[in-house]
């Protein structure tokens, strides 16, 4: 029971990022052109599925609660100004893909919230994603870095990496649904953003030596976990040969399958914790009764439905956005 | 503990969940409203309901829209403000909300989307179905709300374990004796805003001289439903009543403003309760009818507040006044729609331009009786979080700081008052057209995933038109 909501859980939090990544990797594209018509093309490329895809965060943060509410208790309040600008960006970006169109007068404020709350939200990420990697100071099950324990140069810079993957990721989609100009720019940010996502990891991985984190020495232990870096890699190339050859479809799915390497790396050098390194899987899992009440409604039955509303509904908007609808 | 930080988290969670519950409580009466509009369309033909359905559909997105992005914060408030509250009751909480989130998703995305743009490619018994199963959706939505929320105020089928909350049975837990009455009254609660938000546009528009077929479906629809349904809805808050008396008799207390045990009990009407004296100042008081309120009989003994210990009181002025401004409400609502009806049924309502005015200006009533029946609820709920066993004061976070709580609460203020300033001039604009305007094809673009995008129109070019 247990290890069924850790799948269910690693599973949404892996959709969440892949599918809210790259449309606020969109979000950040978008506040670094002036272009009206570019801007129009990004913002009809994620119109139909950003808001699915952020109900994923949702998703994500109710079944911690109830399937691990230690981890959800724990992280939470620690992150409790980090979550606080994430909500808030997170709300404004949603909002501005409505209002833009509706008020022309107020258009530059939806602006700036749309390319700013999505820069936020994915910064805030990463710098969370980098924190718990580092260890979150944690005694006795509780969190006890104050208010910007989270805060450190390792977690920034993984703020700054993660925006660096998601505006990848958003380019790689851009080029898959969108035609003319905008792909050909979006081609173009490719490699300077993969090079620089590259970059992002050695200095990561220098940084993770240099300090002798915990999370090295969990490498030594496991090698097979360099399966995952090995994967990424043959992605990375995959990639550079499809933007070579103009492959529209295949950029996303090897941008996609970087962060599952990732993701995965991430996962199993937790393994079993899961706020590193002091609570794990079984300490934090809620009792069987609860865990057991989830499984027989909404894990067995409404979890493999969302999954499938979800395949359906980016089927129904698959290929490319057409002219006429730039401007929804 | 902060008791700065304390203070300033309530406020928090006081102002995020009022202003969410706004939009919840009118699209759940508004869904169910669609689909007796989409019933009567498929037995009648008659277009009219046709109209008033679009019309009504594109308020529905945007106000659903609204409810969906201030949603988003309650997931998350109670682990960042309420560390201990949200480790300790994680496994009923998280539970009962992770159903609540599930079934949205599922039901209400699913069909919202057929409802949107799927009226051209189904057919009608299917969309009819469809508008169903959206008002199945915020319903299931709410009763989960009202299962774990009543689990707070009466908690049942759990021990305390290693510190936190275990559920020994869901039976229980689901379907508690206090959930029954509890969630009738927030569905009826939400059927009655519906009801009355449908019916004061109508009297807007016949005001105005505008759509009048429309309206008056609007108008006599909203009063008739209104007319059947406060009743029944004042019921059931006798019924909340008695649960309150039964299970939580502090709180019942503070509302009726009674500091000393009395039999048999007066009931007061009006007065200024003062915690620190202990007394009513201005007080309006009935003989008997507190008991009669209280226990249907004409000498019982009800409790005082000074029967509890000091630090178990509720506040007493909140729960007081927020509880008759409900049933103050209530009433007036009562009696415009019994009096619309009439009226109507009499084919004198048209002319009286008097009442039509007052019903034009009612629709806030069902809004500030929802507002403060929770502020009743909640209020009096205190000192505690789960009635009775964990305290207000040891849910919070234990080394949160008033400043993070004070930077929070001001961003969340101004985050959801320019949505909701923005969202309510968009809604005003849309009822300044009115349903004359386009209809039948469903927006191209509109997305289930998006419910604001049923409203396609760019604000500027039609406020150019007008």
């Amino acid at each position: 029971m247990v290890s069924y909501w850790v799948f269910v859980l690693a599973l949404s939090i892996l959709l969440y990022v892949l599918l809210d990544g790259f449309d606020l990797g969109i979000g950040i594209l978008f506040g670094l052109t002036r272009d009206e018509a570019k801007r129009r093309g990004m913002m009809a490329a994620v119109a139909p599925v950003w808001d699915g895809n952020e109900t994923w965060l949702v998703v994500n943060g109710v079944v911690l609660w109830g399937a691990f509410p230690i981890v959800y208790a724990t992280l939470f309040s620690a992150f409790y100004l980090a979550l606080l600008l994430m909500l808030a960006g997170l709300i404004l970006r949603g909002v501005a893909f409505e209002f833009r169109y509706k008020a022309e007068r107020m258009r530059p404020v939806w602006d700036l919230g749309f390319a700013g709350g999505s820069f936020v939200a994915a910064f805030i990420q990463g710098t969370m994603v980098g924190a718990l990697v580092q260890g979150l100071p944690v005694a006795n099950g509780r969190y006890i870095g104050g208010e910007f324990g989270w805060v450190s140069p390792f977690a920034l810079i993984c703020g700054v990496g993660l925006c660096l993957g998601y505006t990848l990721l958003g380019a790689c989609w851009l080029v898959r649904k969108s035609e003319g100009e905008l792909r050909e720019s979006a081609y173009r940010l490719i490699p300077y953003l993969s090079i620089g996502l590259f970059v992002f990891l050695m200095v990561v991985f220098g940084y993770a030596l240099a300090e002798n984190l915990r999370v090295i020495s969990r490498w030594l232990e496991r090698p097979y976990l360099f399966v995952f870096p090995a994967i990424g890699a043959v992605a990375a190339i995959v990639l550079a040969l499809s933007v070579r050859t103009r492959r529209d479809g295949l950029p996303f799915y090897m941008v996609s399958l970087i962060f599952v390497a990732a993701f995965g790396t991430l996962a199993i050098s937790f393994w079993p914790y899961m706020i590193p390194f002091s609570i794990t899987v079984t300490e934090a899992a809620a009792p069987h009764s609860s865990l057991a009440f989830m499984f027989w409604g909404a894990g067995l039955f409404v979890f493999p439905l969302m999954l499938v509303y979800t395949a359906i509904s980016y089927s129904v908007f698959r290929g490319k956005i057409g002219p006429s609808e730039s401007h929804y | 503990m902060d008791s700065l930080a304390l203070l300033l988290s309530r406020l928090q969670f006081a102002f995020t969940i009022s202003f969410h519950i706004i939009f919840p409580s009118f699209t759940i009466g508004l869904a169910a409203w669609l689909t007796i509009l989409e019933a009567l369309h498929l037995a009648t033909d008659r277009p009219v309901y046709r109209v008033v359905f679009d019309f009504w559909l594109k308020i529905f997105g945007v106000t659903f829209g609204m409810g969906v992005v201030s949603g988003i914060v309650m997931a998350f408030q109670f682990g960042t403000n309420w560390e201990v509250l949200a480790r300790m009751t994680g496994p009923i909480q998280g539970v009962l909300l992770a159903y609540e989130t599930f079934t949205a998703f599922f039901l209400e995305a699913s069909f919202f989307g057929i409802l949107l743009f799927g009226r051209p490619r189904v057919p009608p018994w299917f969309y009819l179905f469809s508008t169903a199963m959206v008002a199945l959706g915020t319903t299931l939505s709410a009763f989960w709300i009202m299962a774990n929320n009543s689990w707070m105020q009466v908690p049942m089928g759990t021990v305390i374990e290693n510190g936190a909350f275990v559920p020994t049975d869901w039976g229980k837990i689901v379907f508690s004796p206090v959930l029954w009455v509890r969630f009738p009254h927030m569905l009826l609660a939400s059927f009655i805003t519906g009801a009355f938000c449908v019916a004061a546009t109508g009297a807007w528009y016949v005001l105005r001289g505008k759509f009048p077929a429309e309206a008056y479906v609007m108008l006599r629809m909203g009063l008739f439903l209104a007319a059947v349904l406060v009743p029944v809805q004042i019921f059931f808050g006798h019924l909340n009543g008695d649960y309150v008396h039964d299970y939580q008799p502090a709180k019942f207390a503070a509302i009726e403003a009674r500091w000393h045990d009395e039999q048999p009990a007066g009931e007061v009407l009006i007065a200024i309760p003062d915690e620190q004296t202990q007394t009513n100042y201005f007080e309006i008081k009935i003989p008997v009818l507190g008991s009669l309120i209280g226990s249907m009989s004409f000498d019982s003994k009800e409790l005082g507040l000074t029967d509890f210990p000091r630090n178990d009181w509720p506040p007493v002025f909140i729960p007081f006044w927020s509880f008759r401004i409900m049933v103050g409400c209530g009433l007036v609502m009562l009696l415009l729609a019994w009096l619309g009806s009439y009226l109507s049924v009499k084919k004198r309502l048209e002319r009286n331009r008097l009442l039509l005015w007052g019903i034009f200006l009612s629709f806030p009533l069902p809004f500030i009786a929802i507002l403060t029946g929770w502020f009743t609820a909640e209020v009096g709920r205190q000192p505690w979080t789960v009635y009775g066993v964990l305290r207000t004061a040891d849910s919070l976070t234990p080394f949160l700081t008033a400043h993070a709580a004070l930077i929070s609460l001001l961003v969340f203020c101004a985050v959801y008052g320019l949505i909701f300033i923005f969202g309510a001039l968009y809604i005003h604009h849309l009822l300044r057209i009115g349903p004359a305007g386009r209809l039948a094809e469903p927006p191209a673009h509109a997305i289930p995933n998006r419910p604001l995008s049923v409203v396609d129109d760019p604000v500027t070019t039609q406020a150019q038109g007008e």
